[in-house]
């Protein structure tokens, strides 16, 4: 055939070749795909349910899960009646009993706010975000705090568990972010005392250990505020904890305006746009979605460093487990209380690191330029 | 003061008088002078590093000059921020790079400063957009994303997110130069037609057959100096600078 011939007819599209699908597909083609990859497999498998299977014995199979005391349980497996005998105290601290209705409250409602934003189809996120933001807040303050409305006044003092883990983890979440964003576009600004303002701001609390943040916060500002303002002292490790959380979220936000390229800002000029129109309509929603993987793994450190509020003698869930476990009733369940506690932290930080994975899926607009 | 209302009528669309730029203490734009009637259209050709680009980014603020005067539509460019916003209104502007917004659909990027700029209703918004859309011929693509379009298409998107805000000139700045070979005449095309409706034109472009056809007067600048204006015929027929002809003989001869 000669090769100076022009093709003349199209080829048709073919279906791909066979894709393995299917367990067994699968299987084959990842575990079993020759002699030595199925060696390996069965060793590695056989090396994990060594490893596992003491665990799952102890956690599940040999567990007891029944009773209110510690006779109800056998001491072959876990005893996950610590767990449940202590629930009320382990969600609600020392939060009076006759009020925790209103910690239910407050929790329904941010289960229903962060799944109603959550969930991409429900519509008037804007109007359910600006509550979520400015009346969620007032409305769970007069809630949890008390003292307004006939109801009954709860100082911080007596809140512990998790609905102080979650209280310090929102605060902080919700705080750092937009703070750490306005950071961010501090540190790029021409302005120079915007500019050297936000760069102190920063590499000060980026500085310092947060333990260090903490013990600050309770034991010296005291020491520098007269006497008879009284300053809460989770109010001061909420803010605390914001300020350091948000230079973190700031660096982060950073390397994300930093990818954006700088045509994006001059098409922005071009049209007219104002800064702050730039930067909120163009730039921030580009590069912050560029950061998603940083701003959730901030947001991931972040939850799990509530439990450093336990130094200043604030009992979050950690805390209130380790409490617990110096009950002369309970002794020796040291165990159960700390796979408890990861097992929570974990489901939350677990459900975030999803989300985020899920989220950046549905913000990808087709091939990047 | 003159209001820009009672200026825009009359006089020159832009003014640039011994305009000098320099970056750091390289020294990039050297006494330029130029003057642009309404209606005009100008081509500016000259090798790289040669300040073409840089001039035409004065002429919005998107470059800031240290020495001379911009006036554009009457409106003297100065460093204040809601003067600078005034003229960008009135100045639309073509990227090499098209500077499409990635995270908003065709049409949501023609209707971002409709909407935020001219305080323009949503509605309205987008029907100028698909207007202009249908113009530069893309309407059918209103809903797609600009990571979606071939380099012509996006281009022709960026002609018609600038022509949405009904600018009375336009720059366009190597609005080819990224372009695949085959993509360049849909958008010379728009480009084309864009002149012959008697929009205001600058374009910094190598397409000297752009140039030919549209073309009232073309400019040519070297090491941040315009070195020769001529309308088309005798700047090409009969460069009087021995730099521009040594430029004409290296870009139309091969």
């Amino acid at each position: 055939m000669t090769s100076f011939a022009a093709n003349t007819e199209m080829i048709a599209a073919r279906e791909a070749p066979d894709q393995r699908r299917g367990v067994a597909g699968w299987l084959r083609a990842n575990l079993f795909s020759g002699p030595i990859n199925s060696v390996v497999s069965v060793i590695t498998i056989v090396i994990l349910a060594r490893l596992l299977w003491p665990f799952i014995e102890w956690a599940i199979v040999d567990a007891d899960w029944l009773g209110s005391t510690r006779e109800d349980c056998t001491g072959e497996g876990a005893c996950w009646v610590f767990i449940s005998a202590r629930f009320e105290s382990i969600v609600y601290g020392f939060y009076p009993e006759a009020a925790r209705w209103r910690v239910d409250i407050v929790f329904a409602m941010l289960a229903a706010l962060i799944a109603w934003l959550a969930i991409p189809r429900l519509p008037a996120k804007r109007w359910v975000g600006l509550f979520a933001l400015v009346g969620f807040p007032l409305v769970a303050y007069y809630l949890l705090v008390g003292g307004h409305f006939g109801l009954m006044y709860v100082p911080t003092r007596e809140w512990g568990g998790l609905m102080l883990t979650l209280t310090v983890a929102t605060v902080g979440i919700v705080g750092s972010l937009p703070i750490g964003v306005l950071l961010a576009l501090g540190r790029r600004s021409s302005m120079p005392l915007v500019k050297g303002v936000c760069v102190l701001f920063i590499e000060f609390w980026r500085g310092v250990p947060l333990i260090t943040v903490l013990f600050m916060a309770s034991v010296m500002l005291p020491l520098f505020v007269p006497s008879e303002i009284e300053f809460d002292k989770l109010l001061r490790a909420l803010i605390g904890i914001m300020f350091f959380w948000s230079a973190y979220m700031a660096e982060v936000v950073r390397g994300g305006l930093q990818a954006i390229d700088k045509g994006q800002n001059e098409a922005g000029q071009a049209l007219g746009l104002g800064y702050w129109q730039r930067m909120g309509l163009i730039v921030l929603p580009q590069a912050l979605k560029l950061v998603i993987p940083g701003i959730v793994n901030t947001f991931i450190a972040l939850f799990k460093d509530t439990s450093l509020v336990l130094i200043i003698g604030l009992f979050d869930l950690l805390a209130i487990i380790r409490a617990g476990l110096t009950d002369t009733n309970w002794l020796g369940f040291a165990t159960e209380g700390y796979v408890f506690a990861a097992l929570v932290f974990w489901i939350f930080c677990f459900s975030m690191s999803r989300y985020s994975q899920y989220i950046e899926r549905k913000l990808h607009t087709g091939h990047e330029r | 003061m003159n209001t820009p209302a009672a200026s825009a009528s009359n006089g020159p669309m832009i003014e640039i008088k011994r305009l000098n730029k320099w970056y750091g203490d390289f020294h990039v734009l050297r006494d330029i002078d130029l003057t642009v009637t309404r209606g005009e259209r100008i081509v500016i050709c000259g090798p790289s590093g040669s300040g073409k680009s840089t001039m035409i980014r004065c002429i919005n603020h998107l470059e800031e000059h240290q020495q001379g005067e911009v006036v554009v539509n009457g409106i003297a460019m100065t460093q204040d921020v809601k003067r600078i916003e005034q003229i960008r209104r009135h100045v639309g502007m073509v990227f090499q790079h098209f500077n499409l917004f990635p995270h908003l659909s065709v049409l949501e990027n023609c209707c971002l400063s409709q909407v935020w700029v001219q305080k323009k209703p949503r509605a309205e918004a987008e029907a100028t957009a698909m207007e202009y859309l249908e113009r530069v011929q893309i309407a059918n693509q209103a809903h797609k994303y600009p990571g979606q379009l071939s380099g012509g298409q996006q281009q022709r998107v960026a002609i018609a997110r600038a022509l949405c805000m009904r600018p009375d000139v336009m720059l366009f700045d190597e609005p080819t130069s990224a372009l695949d070979p085959e993509m360049i005449k849909e958008v010379l095309d728009v480009m084309i037609e864009l002149a012959h409706e008697g929009m205001t034109m600058l374009c910094v472009t190598h397409e000297m057959g752009f140039a030919k056809t549209v073309a009232d007067r073309v400019i040519f600048m070297d090491q941040g100096q315009i070195i020769e204006e001529a309308p088309p015929e005798s700047f090409f027929n009969n460069p009087r600078s021995e730099r521009t002809r040594l430029f004409l003989s290296q870009i139309l001869g091969h």
